[in-house]
């Protein structure tokens, strides 16, 4: 088991069966079936694994993983994740702030978004052979948005290592905002001025906003976000009601003093 | 091919029914025995709508096949009729097992959801067919009204299959196999009739 310490950002809520968090994942390059990335992911090979970290930053380079992660406090994280089709699940993260990377990095004054990647290698992630995603997945966030505390960069769960089909050996958890925010496989860290494109809001700006802050009073223009299903609670268990900034509001509502969440959804 | 239209003349029609409800059973069977995976909500109310679109399909695959030679109109009642159920069932999984029963959303999603809506149309075009599917329906109508009425079936793949791309995040093969079935299913009914069957079009 990795040793990672608790944390008061942790829910008290029940987390999902480890084999629920493990079999039903949203992960295209390894197909687009909920069952596929736990099928498919077997042969992805995450060690060695390197991470780029680029743009404005004072310590640019390309980062062995465990040169990365060896200063890093792990705790473990106990985060709700609402996906954006309306389900969520309750997950016991291993990470650490995805501030600590940053700040041994250096970042640059210029520097007000962070974008990020996900590995291209198209004869072990079979999902990425179609061209229906403009491959490499990107998503980003604002500089204030990737140095809040809350923000992790996850490397376990459940105290395991990260199953490949969660995004391993490294992903993003930025659990106030829809599930693909928290990109996964992550080979590339990029320090940029401007708002870097981001994958689901290149395929559909409409519906998929760089934001994608969790908001039950903005609906995704085809379904409603009101309320979720939590997966794992039964049959006939039904709904809850979706919180705002999925129950982080405390924490993160100041990121957005001013800011139309309609208009920057 | 008379051969086959042999065989297909000696299997009674309740066969058709019978078989039609085993994925049924089986979708019974898999959420008593807690064997549909981590979502069992999901994989009912996909099953179920699938099988709505598979049946409906069949049943417009009838008259098409009819024109090569293949005669199945005798179990074209029973394909619809299953269609019907699943299509209801799947509403059923909808609004109790996906919504929880949550009323307001139910009806919020009615009012402005298109994907939503496309789905109700597809239900309401098929309940006069399930309606009108009597041997007594049909005299009371008239063969020929009850043709012109059963016409709405066009309506409801055409819905059916619209709801399942509107509800699709991205273009899947799935996807792309049920619409094209259904462009095709209908498109050969724009299909002038050959005259060598001795008809005119009218």
């Amino acid at each position: 088991r990795i040793e990672a310490s608790p944390s008061t950002f942790s829910t008290d809520a029940t987390p999902n069966t480890y084999e629920e968090i493990t079999s039903y994942n949203n992960f295209y390059e390894f197909g687009t079936g909920k069952e596929d990335p736990a099928l498919y992911s077997g042969g992805l090979t995450v060690d060695p694994w390197s991470v780029v970290i680029d743009g404005l930053v004072d310590k640019p380079g390309t980062y062995d993983l465990a040169d990365l992660v060896k200063d890093q406090a792990l705790e473990e994280r106990i985060y709700r994740f609402r996906c954006v089709e309306a389900w969520s699940m309750v997950i016991p993260w291993i990470g650490f702030e995805l501030s600590g990377i940053l700040n041994r990095v250096g970042v640059q004054s210029g520097a007000k978004f962070v974008a990020f990647e996900t590995l291209v290698r198209p004869e072990e992630m079979p999902g990425q052979q179609s061209r229906f995603i403009e491959w490499p997945y990107r998503e980003g966030l604002r500089l204030d948005e990737a140095m809040h505390p809350l923000t992790l960069m996850a490397t376990g769960l459940y105290g395991e290592p990260m199953p490949n089909q969660n995004g391993a050996p490294i992903r993003l958890v930025v659990p106030w905002k829809y599930g693909f925010k928290s990109i996964k496989s992550i080979v590339r860290i990029s320090l940029v001025a401007e708002m870097p494109p981001t994958t689901w809001n290149m395929l559909q700006p409409s519906e998929y906003g760089f934001y994608a802050n969790v908001n039950p009073t903005v609906d995704h223009p085809r379904w409603s976000q009101a309320s979720e299903r939590l997966v794992g609670s039964g049959l006939f268990a039904g709904r809850q009601d979706t919180l705002m900034f999925n129950g982080y509001e405390a924490e993160v509502a100041g990121l957005y003093a001013g800011q139309d969440l309609a208009v920057d959804y | 091919m008379d051969r086959l239209n042999g065989y297909a003349r000696r299997v009674p029609t309740w066969v058709v029914y019978g078989l039609g409800l085993v994925p049924l059973a089986l979708l019974v069977w898999g959420a008593v025995q807690n064997s549909l995976g981590v979502d069992p909500v999901k994989a009912i109310e996909h099953r179920l709508g699938e099988l709505g679109l598979q049946f409906l399909l069949a049943s417009l695959a009838v008259t098409p096949l009819r024109r090569v030679g293949l005669n199945l109109l005798r179990f074209r009642r029973a394909l619809g009729l299953l269609a019907f159920a699943y299509v209801s069932l799947h509403l059923v999984a909808w609004v109790w097992l996906d919504m929880g029963l949550r009323w307001a959303e139910v009806v919020a999603d009615l009012w402005k959801r298109p994907y939503v809506i496309l789905g109700m149309v597809g239900f309401l075009a098929l309940l006069p067919l399930a309606l009108t599917s009597t041997n007594a329906a049909i005299r009371r109508l008239g063969p020929k009204s009850w043709g012109r009425l059963h016409r709405l079936a066009y309506v409801a793949i055409l819905a059916g299959v619209l709801h399942l791309v509107l509800l699709s995040k991205v273009w899947t093969a799935e996807v792309l196999v049920y619409a094209g079935l259904a462009v095709v299913l209908l498109g050969v009914r724009l299909l002038p009739r050959r005259s060598a069957q001795g008809r005119v079009p009218a």
